[in-house]
């Protein structure tokens, strides 16, 4: 594997193999010194042309408990508005050699773009709406940390499926996985065509007990001023989960950041059920994996490839901060 | 040039009733003979061309085309828009007014005439905008845009949002006469789209421009027109629901017509899924879905869509080479729409030749320009063909400025070897035995 920009590029083995790695480097997590010298020398560009604490914090740690040089571009608005062109500033990092671009941007297919222009391999940190495949793949780390399987397993995933990238991501990796999935939503933000990626549609919440995994969306504010739901009150109302729409078996995730109150009450955020908090520990871990498996060249799809467990054979981790 | 001698190329020209070998000169800019293969002779100082295996068609008229003149000269000029068109057999061209500034007043109009007509290798015609800065408010001074040359209006790139304003246009259409064209978008339901709304856009997660966009806005635009009497061309038509439109406009007695282009009839949105998500698929309307492009094809066959138009628009690399959702909309369409055509629909046996040739020259009529005939007597407009050349569109090496072809990269089957346009030669392919 190179780059990392569609969960759709990705066999089942494949998202096996990374997040088996991923539970190698959270045995790492777990040391007092959390880093490996994995990618000790090399640097990784994180190109982010939209605001992010949680995707970018993550991926930044993750580099850099792989001990990588890690050099962050930063930009909001487009990069039209900038005056320099997406391919100027890709070729422009390239030029610093960088064993990985990590991109995030407002456009769909931007990370296939950057994948033309740079010999690095890329990540796709979010592009557009299209998809966010490392939250994805950390949600099925987060779920089969739970649940063990996801085989046979019922997940619905609740609210602003439209706009949501991280929606489109996790439809087809828990698919993937071996699960059904259902989306659900207000008419208005559920798009048109969408049975297209295998799963069902609803819109209202009177069949969720039938769900095992409840994954509630993030509903922007925004939404109501372009008028697709007439209030956060009347969403709340039809969409909210709270304590008496929740199952206690079953499991709840959120990508975060929550809108208290608007998409999960209060009582839910901060039951066991909730996954929230393990999904975020998670990020780092799965991150470290697709790092490794996209830039240590050969470890690719080859089945000689090394074992989750060579990582745990990695030398201890140093003190020494390699990116000084 | 004195004369040509087209010597026993199979002539395809419907109204003229020809289909069949003969032996075609050409004097003084116009047709002088048809003869029986190998019955003529080139006089002396006329050239011959063999035509034997090829074919000899009217040379095209395309009504909708982007010349980027003024002010987007390094998109394309008129040299190398007509070079295109040359290349691509046609001999006349409509060129649309959405330019910077935009063709709403007189005095650029006849600059752009006036420079089309030393530049250009084709015949090159103008709409006028319907509005001033194509704002969508304000009449052009339409009777003097007229008087200027204007074949006709449009407000192209743009739709008239406001039914009132086109409705007063159609009604000052009796006073200046020309024919009004419509880019049919309702913008409240196209809003930031930039592909077709279905499950390709819900698969890649892009704002779909659903086909309630053009139709609803085309039937509205019918029923101003019925009632105004007044006759109007509806542009680039995409959708299914906007060929009933049509087709229920024309039942209903409207003087209304309808273009399409190659790229709608020949592609679909699938295209994003499996051709990657390059650029040179984004276009306004948008590559739409297969039932959509049958009933395209279906209307341009019966006739509800009178003619083929490329829509040709240019736009330099760099313009193109962002990320899809930021790049201008539009395919070039000059070089490849009569190959692609021939290699998509009358190669597979769903359209005959003749039709394709009827469909690519009908748009003359409509604009009030003489459609190309072959018969003694009318101006020569000739495209000679081989039907049988396999070429690969490329990235590169048009004679348009422009790369942005949805078709680079397929092998098309077809091409134009001459274009006589006007009397003169505008274009010939290197490897034609003189």
């Amino acid at each position: 594997m190179r780059h990392l920009l569609s969960i759709a590029d990705l066999e089942r083995e494949d998202i096996e193999r990374i997040l088996d790695r991923a539970a190698s480097f959270a045995e790492v997590s777990g040391r007092e010194i959390k880093k490996v010298p994995a990618l000790r020398g090399r640097t990784v560009v994180n190109l982010f042309y939209e605001a992010s604490t949680r995707t970018s914090s993550s991926f930044e740690l993750a580099e850099k408990r792989l001990s990588a040089d890690v050099v962050n571009v930063k930009s909001s608005g487009s990069s039209v508005e900038k005056g320099e062109s997406l391919k100027d500033t890709v070729q422009t990092l390239s030029a610093y050699d960088p064993a990985a671009i990590v991109i995030r941007s407002p456009h769909v297919g931007a990370a296939e773009l950057v994948a033309r222009w740079t010999s690095a391999s890329v990540i796709n940190a979010g592009d557009g709406k299209h998809e966010h495949p490392t939250q994805a793949l950390l949600d099925v780390y987060t779920l089969r940390d739970r649940l063990g399987s996801l085989d046979g397993r019922h997940v619905w995933i609740v609210g602003d499926v439209l706009h949501s990238r991280v929606a489109r991501s996790n439809v087809l990796a828990f698919q993937r996985m071996g699960a059904r999935v259902t989306v659900c939503g207000p008419p208005t933000l559920i798009p048109r065509g969408i049975e297209a990626l295998g799963c069902a549609v609803a819109h209202t919440l009177d069949r969720l007990p039938e769900a095992d995994v409840v994954y509630a969306l993030r509903m922007q504010h925004e939404r109501m001023r372009e008028a697709f739901v007439p209030s956060l009150r009347e969403y709340a109302t039809v969409y909210q989960i709270d304590r008496a729409r929740l199952r206690p078996e079953q499991v709840l995730m959120h990508p975060g950041p929550v809108n208290r109150g608007v998409e999960l009450a209060a009582d839910v955020i901060d039951s066991p059920q909730a996954t929230i908090s393990a999904q975020v520990e998670a990020g780092v871990v799965v991150r470290m994996a697709v790092l490794y498996e996209l830039t240590t060249g050969s470890a690719g799809g080859a089945p000689g490839g090394p074992a989750p467990d060579a990582v745990a054979a990695l030398p201890e981790p140093e003190p020494a901060e390699a990116a000084a | 040039m004195t004369g040509l001698l087209v010597a026993g190329a199979h002539v395809v020209d419907p109204r003229a009733g020809l289909d069949g070998p003969h032996d075609v000169l050409v004097r003084d800019g116009e047709v002088a003979q048809l003869g029986a293969p190998g019955s003529l002779d080139a006089p002396s100082g006329v050239e011959t061309v063999e035509g034997e295996g090829r074919h000899l068609l009217p040379a095209f008229v395309d009504p909708h085309v982007h010349l980027r003149v003024p002010g987007q000269e390094h998109k394309e000029d008129f040299a190398t828009g007509t070079a295109a068109a040359a290349a691509g057999g046609y001999c006349a061209v409509v060129a649309m007014p959405n330019t910077d500034p935009p063709i709403d007043d007189a005095s650029v109009l006849s600059a752009v005439r006036e420079a089309a007509a030393r530049e250009g290798r084709v015949r090159v015609e103008f709409l006028a905008a319907i509005t001033r800065g194509l704002g969508g408010r304000e009449l052009t001074e339409m009777a003097e845009l007229r008087g200027s040359g204007a074949l006709g209006f449009t407000d192209d790139g743009m739709p008239v949002v406001s039914a009132g304003v086109l409705r007063r246009a159609l009604q000052y259409q009796r006073l200046c006469g020309g024919v009004i064209a419509l880019h049919e978008e309702d913008p409240a339901l196209s809003a930031d789209g930039v592909i077709h709304e279905g499950e390709v856009s819900a698969l890649l997660g892009m704002a779909g421009i659903p086909s309630i966009s053009e139709s609803t806005m085309i039937a509205r635009d019918a029923a101003l027109a019925g009632y105004e009497e007044a006759r109007i061309h509806v542009q680039h038509l995409s959708a299914i629901e906007s060929v009933e439109a049509v087709a229920a406009a024309k039942a209903a007695g409207v003087r209304i017509t309808a273009e399409a282009s190659p790229h709608h009839l020949l592609l679909t949105d699938e295209i994003l899924r499996t051709d990657e998500l390059h650029t040179r698929f984004k276009m306004n309307p948008p590559l739409r879905a297969e039932r959509d492009r049958q009933a395209l094809i279906a209307g341009l066959r019966d006739g509800t869509i009178d003619c083929v138009a490329t829509d040709h628009a240019p736009h330099a690399n760099h313009e193109k080479e962002v990320p899809f959702e930021e790049a201008p909309m539009g395919t070039t369409g000059l070089e490849t729409a009569f190959a692609a055509l021939h290699t998509d629909l009358v190669v597979p046996g769903v359209l005959d030749l003749a039709l394709v040739v009827e469909r690519m020259t009908a748009g003359a009529a409509l604009f009030d320009l003489p459609t190309p005939r072959i018969a003694p007597g009318e101006p020569a407009n000739l495209a000679l063909v081989d039907l049988d050349a396999e070429w690969q569109a490329g990235e590169a090496g048009w004679e348009s400025k422009a790369e942005n072809s949805c078709f680079a990269g397929r092998t098309l089957r077809g091409r134009v070897v001459l274009t006589v346009a006007g009397g003169a030669i505008a274009h010939r392919r290197m490897e034609v035995a003189a």
